[in-house]
């Protein structure tokens, strides 16, 4: 809260709270709120950003961006990365650690924290779980969670030995933090370039099987009853995670879960024209998958939406499929393909509790862990942080590729025609958003 | 038929429209398969002229791009493409920019601007071609071979051959057989069909002709999913041997990997291999089909590769027709129009 944000009133829109909504103005004064009503009074010399016909809820959270920086500029910058997040309507996003060097020393956390402060949306930053995510020695968890860590993964790849995975969630009692893990059993999924089934079948790509998934969830869920750590899942993307996360949920595991908008959205059969745009890990599904993933999350078998956001320049893109690295543009696309994607199974309302609340609590930023003025992800209240997203569930709008404001290209969704759109994103009281498009 | 026949065949428009790329056998149809066999008969009788050459393609030229080892189907495509009288770019990609760090695009676009006409595109990597179709802006690109996927030209080499050896038992011409000749017709497709590209583009070719498909292999080396083949399974080999009218034999492909889908050489060829025995079974009528390189004592014994029933050299033989064929229909037959009228002016 550097800049001195003047008073801002959003006015005639809907606030979402609880999967919900009421009419009703927000008034933010110094970064936080100070006014949620109808009718409110416009207080002389006010900022009013027009929210007619618009969800108003807390800015978005994103558990799985991969933000690129250090290493990989050329794909995404903190700058450019935020940027995309914020037009995504998102107030707080989760650096992922596979960078180059990965985050698993103090130094790099720091870096990729100093970068993000004075972003359009604040950088958190998850830590590696192993020393170089190479899956053989812990990385420093006390001293990162020391800094203010609170997520540990080595996404890109889960921890294969299950003996050092096992140490780790011992190790990590009592630091306040959560380990994550992509699930996917390297030996099962070698050499695979989709999910194996129909498609790959038929298009003679090499398999990644929903086994390798569930067979490494699996384990991970008996490490979690052994140790009594609580374990995050990343990404779940098949109906054999979903009935083990039900189960473990149902025996009362501390576990919760995450699924992204592609996966809910689109299915293997994209892939039949091998255009790497769509090619992600884990894999797109079958069509049975994006259902039972849709219904885990309206019955809370799957906590939150993440994006996995996964930027990659047009010359990494622009290969044969089997040559080209998985990943696909997420955070200016989340609310609206998610919201289309889940329609008729859970409300936009709905939809933002998944993209707000949940998330907050998972990243251990939540009002449960923070003080209300710098708490992310509701609820909306006097004494919040005044961080906005305002949704506009009625406007249309085509994905343009290059006008996306990552440095990357490679959204699936590229000449979709999207219906909702984020309209406005305030952070911290300062609108970074205006009518769709970046302040900054 | 005669050289006059010929040439008044080749005059013709086309009877049905194919391209402007051959990906996929998908790509034909069972009229597209049709008229690129109709077509390649009457190459094969330009190939037993004194000489083998007609000017149809005067002034085209074709690019064979190949990243992937290869003698039969490069050698294939560019003595199609020069009996066709275009000329034929021969890019080695051992000796190319590709080894400088060159992108697939890049090296396309670069040789598109060559003024190329057609590329023959063989890739490592499933979808290569499709990929390549939608970079350039005006060559034709013709599949041959990628990745697992397909290999449209073998597939269209085979039933060409089929229909040859059929009309020889029948003693009429293959032309006169059309393609009715494959309705009802029962393909046992045996061995790794996973890592085959000759495998599904036979398998969309012979069914799309009306033909019975049968895959019979190990488990280990089917597709791990097959909704929507139009073939069924058979998971012992002398089950099916009996009742086929053509068997497809595919190499075991050790270099993709293959090699630990089976316990061991001697087991996939006891289950799996056309030894004398299993010769023994088959009708008298029956026709065997490799795609090459065969591995005797493996798929195929050695002394059972030589039976006249076995045609593996004519198949060789007769993809140099089938490529002109495909050849002369996707660069069009309005310029091969003017070219033969000339030779006979």
């Amino acid at each position: 809260m550097a800049e001195a944000a003047p008073t801002l009133v959003v006015r005639g829109g809907s606030v979402v709270e609880g999967g919900t909504s009421t009419r009703a103005d927000v008034v933010i004064e110094d970064g936080v709120v100070v006014a949620v009503g109808e009718g409110l009074d416009v207080p002389a010399g006010a900022t009013v950003l027009d929210a007619g016909g618009c969800l108003v809820s807390s800015g978005l959270v994103d558990l799985h961006t991969h933000l690129r920086q250090p290493g990989h500029e050329e794909a995404e910058t903190i700058e450019s990365g935020t940027r995309a997040a914020a037009l995504g309507g998102f107030s707080a996003v989760m650096a992922m650690p596979n960078t180059d060097p990965p985050i698993d020393s103090a130094a790099v956390a720091e870096e990729v924290l100093a970068l993000g402060r004075g972003c359009p949306c604040e950088v958190l930053v998850a830590g590696a779980i192993t020393l170089g995510r190479r899956g053989e020695e812990l990385a420093p968890l006390r001293e990162l969670a020391a800094l203010g860590v609170r997520l540990f993964t080595d996404d890109g790849s889960g921890v294969q030995n299950g003996a050092l995975l096992r140490r780790a969630l011992e190790y990590a009692r009592g630091l306040g933090v959560t380990l994550a893990e992509h699930c996917e059993d390297a030996e099962l999924a070698a050499g695979g370039a989709m999910h194996d089934g129909e498609w790959s079948s038929r298009l003679g790509l090499p398999g990644i099987p929903a086994a390798a998934e569930e067979a490494m969830l699996a384990r991970d869920l008996a490490l979690v009853r052994q140790t009594g750590s609580p374990m995050h899942f990343l990404h779940v993307s098949t109906r054999g995670s979903v009935a083990l996360l039900k189960a473990a949920r149902a025996e009362g595991l501390p576990v919760t879960a995450e699924v992204t908008p592609h996966h809910l959205a689109l299915t293997h059969a994209a892939v039949c024209g091998y255009d790497p745009a769509f090619k992600v890990n884990p894999p797109l599904r079958t069509m049975e998958d994006t259902e039972a993933l849709a219904r885990a999350l309206a019955d809370g078998t799957i906590d939150a939406i993440a994006t996995d956001h996964a930027p990659h320049p047009p010359e990494a893109k622009d290969l044969p499929f089997d040559e080209a690295p998985p990943g696909m543009l997420g955070l200016e696309t989340a609310l609206s393909v998610s919201v289309q994607a889940l329609r008729g199974v859970l409300g936009a309302e709905e939809v933002i509790t998944r993209l707000t609340t949940a998330p907050a609590a998972i990243a251990r930023v939540s009002i449960a862990e923070r003080p209300a003025a710098t708490a992310q992800g509701g609820p909306l209240v006097v004494g919040a942080a005044g961080h906005l997203c305002v949704f506009d569930p009625e406007a249309a709008w085509t994905v343009d590729s290059i006008a996306q404001a990552s440095r990357s290209r490679n959204t699936p969704f590229a000449g979709t025609t999207l219906q909702g759109r984020v309209r406005h994103t305030v952070h911290a009281g300062i609108p970074v958003v205006l009518d769709a498009v970046a302040q900054r | 038929m005669s050289v006059s026949q010929v040439e008044a065949e080749l005059a013709t428009p086309p009877r049905v429209g194919i391209g402007p790329h051959l990906l996929s056998v998908a790509d034909l149809g069972a009229d597209g398969i049709a008229e690129v066999l109709r077509v390649a008969e009457a190459f094969a009788e330009v190939e037993r002229r004194s000489i083998p050459k007609v000017p149809a393609l005067r002034g085209k030229v074709v690019a064979t791009l190949f990243f992937e080892e290869s003698t039969r189907t490069r050698l294939s495509f560019e003595t199609a493409a020069k009996r066709l009288s275009a000329d034929v770019l021969s890019l080695a990609v051992a000796s190319s920019a590709v080894k400088k760090g060159e992108s697939l695009r890049d090296t396309v676009q670069t040789i598109e601007a060559l003024g190329i006409d057609a590329v023959v595109l063989r890739h490592a990597s499933s979808g290569a071609p499709e990929q390549v179709a939608r970079w350039v802006e005006r060559a034709h690109v013709i599949n041959a071979g990628d990745g697992w996927h397909e290999h449209p030209t073998q597939a269209l080499v085979d039933c060409f051959t089929v229909r040859q050896v059929l009309a020889e038992g029948a003693k009429v011409d293959p032309a006169t057989l059309g393609v009715s000749c494959f309705e009802g017709l029962r393909v046992v497709i045996v061995g790794d069909v996973r890592h085959s590209r000759v495998a599904r583009s036979e398998v969309l070719a012979y069914s799309a002709l009306g033909a019975e498909v049968v895959l019979a292999g190990p488990t280990s080396l089917m597709p791990a999913n097959l909704d929507g083949w139009p073939v069924s399974v058979a998971e012992d080999l002398d089950d099916v041997l009996g009742s086929a009218d053509v068997v497809s034999l595919l190499r075991l492909q050790a270099e993709r990997g293959s090699g630990s889908f089976v316990p061991s050489l001697r087991e996939y060829t006891a289950g799996w291999g056309l030894t004398r025995e299993r010769v023994a079974r088959l009708a008298a009528h029956a026709i065997v089909t490799h795609p090459g390189p065969m591995v005797r004592g493996v798929e195929i014994a050695s002394d059972v590769a030589d039976l006249p029933s076995v045609v593996v050299t004519r198949q060789v033989t007769n993809g140099v027709a089938v490529r002109m064929a495909v050849l002369f229909l996707l660069l069009g037959a309005d310029s091969a129009l003017e070219g033969l009228g000339s030779t006979r002016g």
